[in-house]
């Protein structure tokens, strides 16, 4: 079932398309990956997602019936790229406020907040103010009060930014775990590496439409530029043939890619047909970041997108 | 509304927890009553000791008339005494009258400086002793000139009586309606400028903090903008109340302690000086006016305070939101773009204190009509009586144009709380303001 569906969705400013047309599907329990560089238009889609803006054009199916901002906001929570808190604030209060503001009773978000705090380890903060906080501690904080309410939608953007690796493992096996018990998490970034390493499902924007749509494998697939690697000891003489065209020349590796109508076989007979022991032959993907890159070059944004992957 | 009443206790608990609003709220009535009630005190106990004044060389024209009196002064005629051996002969000065009369400049020597109320105590007293001196020369009995002047001197006084919509004649103290008008006018123009950035401020704070995205994920951006609005003026009248109580609190302790003393000396010093004695004069009045005090309908004036306060605040504090909303971290952008609005404050401001005396002047009416400045100048109006259906139209209109600029600003706010980057222009504010939904 799907939780979100996407249709059609525009939302033009006055100096430029933001969300030009984008349309997809996002499935219950799943961990969905929304890429693009900087400027792609991902905020504001997940501003109209979260009710903060209205979009221009389309519509948003939320749990198979029309969004309604002011009702099914309460089933999302939404932790911004730029976090906030009120800085002044006892944490403990903090947690408590934004709990309500989502809905929950006193009580109820009390015992809520007391188990997120437990678990990690946040339970000595309770009066302390967010000032004296440092980014990480905050960081936490911030996912707390994101999915303290048991939202059904998640949406994150970038919420490993700032976290030292332990924390950053604290909060993925939370993620985990969330899309485990049913919540559908909607995860923003740059970083590729995260994304292969989470995301079941992904969609790439640039310039406010989408180019991409599909689960990690497939699109790896997709973009798949028939490059194997060998390990064989060879020498240049050996590598005379219409077959297949070295990309690299290591002593005892090879990387070749295939020419389009030679099959691995074809390979894998011409190494033997030299006599030529073979260690072992596996296909190279193309890693997403690779692929995003070459999606999105030429573009002006995909400079930055580079700078900053 | 459940949400807006939590962001209206937020807004509430966090101000009125914080130690600069228990500072301010309770250090204020207590400095000013400190202030009020020390002057006065210092003004009338601030007796100096009793100064011994050696007179020599006296003419004779004196010697009969100059008084001494056992409060401040005495002369003493003394032939052994000079200006070199005064002090060591017990006096604090001596008083050479040698000099030519004709040139009216006689010398004073002291070791200390004898102070400007001492010097012009001594002066009245040659003054005094001349005058009856002249009086028996001419043969006038000083006796008939008092009893002449004293029938005289505030024999008369006018009692102006206006007449009110139903006939009846109201007693009127326009010096007290004048200060009433003129003190809650200024607490309007002073409250409206604290309030209205400390909502500014606040607004500025969650757009930088950048919790304005979090809360509007959870509420409409209008239920946080007018959570805040509401929450801040819920202090202020916080604020009002505990003032009030404890002025009058602090008054009857205070005046359980003081007036009967005070009054008491003033009473003494009205009678030593008839002529011209200034604070005695100030603290007859002021006694005067706690009787007239009870005339005033102050219950018309504080519940037209307390709507006055609020439709101002209200009329402001949204546009004072609009502009916190559009502001980048940066405070001077604040400044420019709060020129516009805290402009027509100040005028009113300024038609207020320029035309207080006027009360009925149609500058006076005019401005007392229109939202921008009614809260001001209405205020300082009333208390010299208003007609009812001028009160009436003023506040319908105060009530109207908060509505305004509350739609106006929240469609502002909506689109500049969530803007980050260049600042707004006005153009771009107008737009955002008037376009469709």
């Amino acid at each position: 079932m799907n939780i979100l569906e996407l249709q059609n969705l525009k939302k033009y400013f006055a100096t430029q398309k933001a969300v030009d047309d984008i349309s997809f599907t996002i499935e219950q329990g799943s961990i969905f990956g929304l890429l693009g560089p900087n400027g792609a238009g991902k905020t504001t889609l997940l501003r109209m997602i979260t009710g903060i803006f209205y979009p221009d054009y389309g519509s948003i199916i939320f749990n198979g019936k029309k969004f309604d901002p002011s009702k099914d906001i309460a089933n999302i929570g939404y932790m911004p790229e730029e976090r906030g808190l009120y800085k002044k604030m006892k944490i403990g209060e903090q947690a408590l406020y934004l709990a309500q503001l989502k809905g929950l009773s006193r009580q109820d978000a009390m015992r809520k907040i007391k188990t997120w705090f437990v678990k990690f380890e946040m339970e000595s903060w309770w009066n302390k103010k967010v000032e004296d906080l440092s980014k990480g501690m905050s960081q936490k904080l911030q996912f707390v009060t994101t999915v303290l309410h048991e939202p059904e939608l998640i949406i994150l953007d970038e919420p490993f930014s700032g976290l030292d690796p332990v924390n950053a493992n604290l909060i993925k096996d939370e993620i985990f775990n969330l899309a485990k018990n049913g919540s559908t998490v909607i995860f923003s970034t740059h970083r590729m590496e995260q994304v292969e390493e989470i995301c079941s499902h992904i969609v790439l924007v640039n310039k406010g439409t989408k180019i991409l749509d599909g689960t990690v494998a497939q699109i790896k697939n997709q973009y798949k530029e028939n490059v194997y690697r060998l390990g064989a000891t060879t020498s240049a003489h050996n590598l005379m043939t219409y077959i297949f065209e070295v990309i690299k020349h290591l002593p005892n590796e090879l990387i070749l890619k295939l020419q389009h109508d030679s099959t691995t076989n074809d390979v894998l007979k011409f190494f033997i047909g030299q006599d030529i022991p073979i260690n072992s032959f596996n296909e190279v993907l193309p890693t997403l970041n690779e692929i995003f890159i070459k999606l999105v070059e030429g573009t002006p944004e995909a400079r930055q997108f580079q700078a900053t992957k | 509304m459940n949400k807006i009443w939590l962001i209206i206790k937020r807004e509430y608990l966090t101000r009125v927890r914080n130690k600069t609003f228990l500072l301010s709220t309770f250090l204020l009535p207590i400095v000013m009553m400190l202030f009020i009630f020390g002057s006065a005190f210092f003004a009338m106990s601030n007796k100096e000791k009793l100064k011994k004044i050696a007179v020599i060389n006296d003419p004779g024209m004196f010697k009969a008339n100059l008084k001494s009196d056992s409060l401040q002064l005495t002369f003493d005629f003394n032939t052994t005494v000079d200006s070199s051996n005064y002090f060591a002969k017990g006096y604090d000065a001596v008083l050479n009258l040698n000099n030519d009369s004709a040139a009216r400049k006689f010398t004073i020597h002291s070791k200390k400086q004898l102070g400007i109320d001492a010097q012009e105590m001594i002066e009245t007293r040659l003054d005094r002793a001349f005058e009856n001196n002249q009086l028996q020369k001419n043969g006038i009995r000083k006796q008939t000139l008092d009893s002449i002047s004293k029938q005289s001197i505030g024999a008369f006084t006018i009692d102006n009586r206006v007449t009110s919509d139903k006939g009846q004649y109201q007693e009127v103290n326009a010096q007290l309606n004048y200060g009433v008008g003129f003190g809650s006018g200024i607490l309007i123009y002073i409250t409206m400028f604290i309030f209205g950035a400390m909502v500014m401020r606040g607004v500025m704070e969650e757009k930088t903090n950048r919790i304005a995205e979090v809360m509007i994920s959870s509420v409409k951006p209008f239920q946080l903008m007018m959570g805040k609005i509401l929450g801040i003026a819920a202090v202020g009248l916080t604020q009002f109340f505990l003032w009030i109580v404890l002025i009058m609190i602090l008054s009857s302790v205070v005046s359980a302690f003081i007036p009967s003393e005070l009054i008491q000396q003033a009473g003494d010093m009205n009678k030593n000086m008839p002529v011209g004695g200034g604070n005695s004069a100030m603290v007859m009045k002021l006694i005067e006016m706690k009787q007239t005090v009870s005339n005033v309908n102050w219950l018309q004036i504080i519940s037209c305070f307390i709507f006055y306060f609020l439709g101002g605040y209200l009329f402001y504090a949204s546009l004072f939101a609009a502009i916190g909303s559009v502001i980048n971290e940066d405070p001077q952008e604040a400044q420019s773009l709060m020129i516009p609005i805290t402009m027509p404050i100040i005028f009113a401001f300024i038609i207020m204190t320029s035309n207080l005396n006027m009360p009925d002047s149609k500058i006076m009416v005019w401005a007392s009509m229109i939202p921008f400045t009614s809260p001001i100048v209405m205020m300082a109006r009333i208390p010299s009586g208003v007609p009812l259906q001028q009160l009436i139209l003023s506040m319908v209109l105060l009530i109207a144009g908060f509505w305004f600029t509350t739609w106006l600003a929240a469609k502002i706010y909506r689109t500049g709380i969530l803007m980050y980057g260049k600042k707004a222009s006005w153009k771009e504010m107008l737009k955002w303001a008037f376009r469709k939904s």
